[in-house]
């Protein structure tokens, strides 16, 4: 089984350096774009490779580059963000990357900044990533100094300038408008969409924005080709994938294994199953904006496509188990309590109705509530859903709810008649 | 006033953008570094430094959980108070920590050596439950660890 982005890691060692990454042919995929590809080239590569984006949103790569302009005069500025500002809850993949292999994440950021024609690229990272920004950094100076950064690269007469923000916190800064807020030193609050950052992003000019998991492939992709690629996954979407699992498993860790795996090989074969006394009774699946999975959806393949069937989402595909010793009201109110903790506050429904919902939830867990506090959190599932707020923080927050409500409706109600937490 | 050393590093930030502005909440961290804080007088100095108004520069400081407006301890507890950490039990150790050192979420000790605060997921999510200390990750903590680790912070 082949692991392109984790081969070269080795946890708790530090990363490869630049010698070592070009030693492995880790610059390879560089050399061939700059040297023997028109940039179209590489995007319609990178389209029909399917890749889609490892963020959580889902959205593919390739079609996301092809709207930035064509410029034939190059008058003007374009912009490569890469969003390393993770902090959606129990996601802990990116800063496996980043720590683990930065050269990878600046190839892939090379490659991308020729193909859409970025001459300036930032790495926005999350500011609790101390370590990570330290190695990255490092990595980058190391890139300039090899040529691979700079005037001229690789003789191509290609330039390109990679620079960190290091942030100051608030998940919001995550979604890609709110983080190019942020990078230009705002409050880091949604803009409207459109104009598309595509079109009209960082400083007003056209800016791609993507995780660090979807940059970590460009290079491999180039150098490998698509049906390497397609080959890697067990379902039609290309690739393996990075797969987590967090809560009271034996084993708590993080995976690539190919796109597609099954849930329960995950958990089970990889995490080592449930720890001794505790019984597995829902999935998170990808981060707390996913709606909850049970023990009956085990056999999901996790793909974009197979886990968006079950009604939930695949998410950041790092997943955290609720147990049977863990109260599924306070487990859902700790996740609403950070939603609530983290709206900008620019549209009311998400700014008045997350906090509406995190005081019902506490009145659950302090025995106060009523059965008619069950229809306000169901109306707030709808109210704060799809198309009724500014952008996708408030209907993510309510995922879990809204699956909760379902699966675990006899523990909200046991909450209502024992007029206490059954857990506490 | 900011100091020489703060003047330059908000230089360096400032090369970085096309416009001086863009660099605000690289200079709030570097003051903030140097300072511990971010006072008004420091809000004034950073507005006139990058042509911004106070208004402006305190709206941006403000949204920021990481920029501090209000005087914080020498060293910064940050518990992760994220659903992995939930999971694993966070709130026993949040609660040891608080009778340890007699203070709650929010508060500094009478000696001004800590402040504690609850902190978003810290991606430490497979070794759970975790906490920083300014700059250092902590992680698959126990009663006995934090007394260790407490005592590394004077």
């Amino acid at each position: 089984m082949e692991t392109p982005l984790t081969q070269h890691i080795k946890p708790a060692k530090l990363p490869p350096g630049i010698s070592e990454f070009i030693k492995t042919g880790g610059y390879n995929g560089v050399k061939k774009a700059l040297n023997s590809m028109a940039p179209d080239e590489i995007i319609a590569l990178v389209k029909s490779s399917g890749l889609t984006g490892r963020g959580g949103a889902g959205f593919p790569t390739g079609l996301k580059w092809s709207f930035v302009p064509k410029e034939t005069n190059n008058s003007g500025l374009k912009y490569l963000v890469c969003n390393a500002d993770e902090m959606e809850p129990a996601a802990f993949k990116d800063r496996y990357l980043l720590e683990g292999n930065p050269h990878q994440l600046i190839a892939g950021m090379i490659i991308t900044s020729y193909a859409i024609g970025a001459q300036k690229a930032y790495i926005f990272i999350r500011w609790a990533y101390k370590k990570a920004e330290i190695l990255v950094r490092k990595a980058i100076a190391e890139a300039y100094d090899a040529g691979y950064l700079g005037k001229n690269i690789l003789g191509s007469g290609y330039n390109l300038d990679l620079y960190v923000h290091s942030s100051a916190g608030r998940y919001i800064c995550g979604e890609e408008t709110a983080l190019l807020n942020s990078l230009e030193g705002k409050r880091g609050i949604p803009r409207t969409k459109p104009p598309f950052p595509a079109v009209s992003g960082l400083f007003g000019r056209p800016t791609v924005v993507n995780n660090v998991e979807t940059l970590c492939w460009i290079s491999h992709i180039v150098e490998k080709g698509i049906d390497w690629f397609l080959k890697l996954s067990l379902t039609n979407e290309g690739g393996t994938k990075l797969y987590g699992v967090s809560g009271h498993v034996k084993k708590p860790g993080i995976w690539e294994l190919p796109m597609g795996t099954p849930m329960r090989e995950i958990i089970y074969d990889y995490a080592g199953g449930m720890q001794e006394g505790y019984k597995l009774r829902g999935i998170i699946p990808g981060g707390a904006s996913t709606d909850f999975m049970t023990g009956s959806h085990l056999d999901t393949k996790m793909d974009f496509a197979s886990v968006r069937e079950t009604g939930s989402r695949l998410g950041t595909g790092t997943m955290v188990i609720l147990d049977d010793k863990t109260c599924p009201v306070a487990f859902i109110h700790n996740m609403i309590k950070f939603f609530a903790e983290e709206s900008c506050g620019w549209c009311t429904p998400c700014r008045e109705g997350l906090p509406w919902v995190q005081k019902i939830l506490a009145s659950f867990e302090k025995g106060a509530a009523k059965t008619s506090d069950m229809d306000i959190l169901e109306f707030h599932t709808l109210y704060m859903g799809p198309g009724n707020t500014f952008c996708a923080h408030a209907p993510g927050a309510v995922e879990p709810l809204q699956s909760g409500l379902k699966y675990f409706r006899e523990d909200f109600l046991q909450h209502i008649t024992d007029k206490k937490c059954p857990w506490r | 006033m900011l100091s020489n050393e703060e003047n330059k590093e908000i230089d360096e930030e400032i090369k970085l953008y096309p416009y001086q502005g863009a660099a605000c909440i690289d200079a709030l961290k570097i003051v903030q570094q140097h300072r511990g804080w971010i006072s008004d007088e420091a809000i004034n100095d950073i507005a006139s430094k990058l042509g911004l108004s106070p208004d402006e520069v305190d709206g941006v400081a403000t949204f920021y959980t990481r920029i501090y407006r209000k005087p914080v301890g020498k060293n910064i507890i940050l518990i992760c108070d994220g659903i992995s950490c939930l999971v694993m039990g966070y709130e026993s150790l949040y609660g040891y920590i608080s009778k340890k050192l007699s203070i709650e979420f929010g508060e500094t000790s009478g000696d001004g050596r800590f402040t504690l605060l609850p902190v978003s997921c810290l991606g430490d999510c497979d070794h759970a439950p975790a906490m920083m200390i300014n700059d250092d990750h902590y992680n698959n903590l126990t009663f006995e660890k934090i007394d260790e680790i407490l005592g590394k912070y004077r």
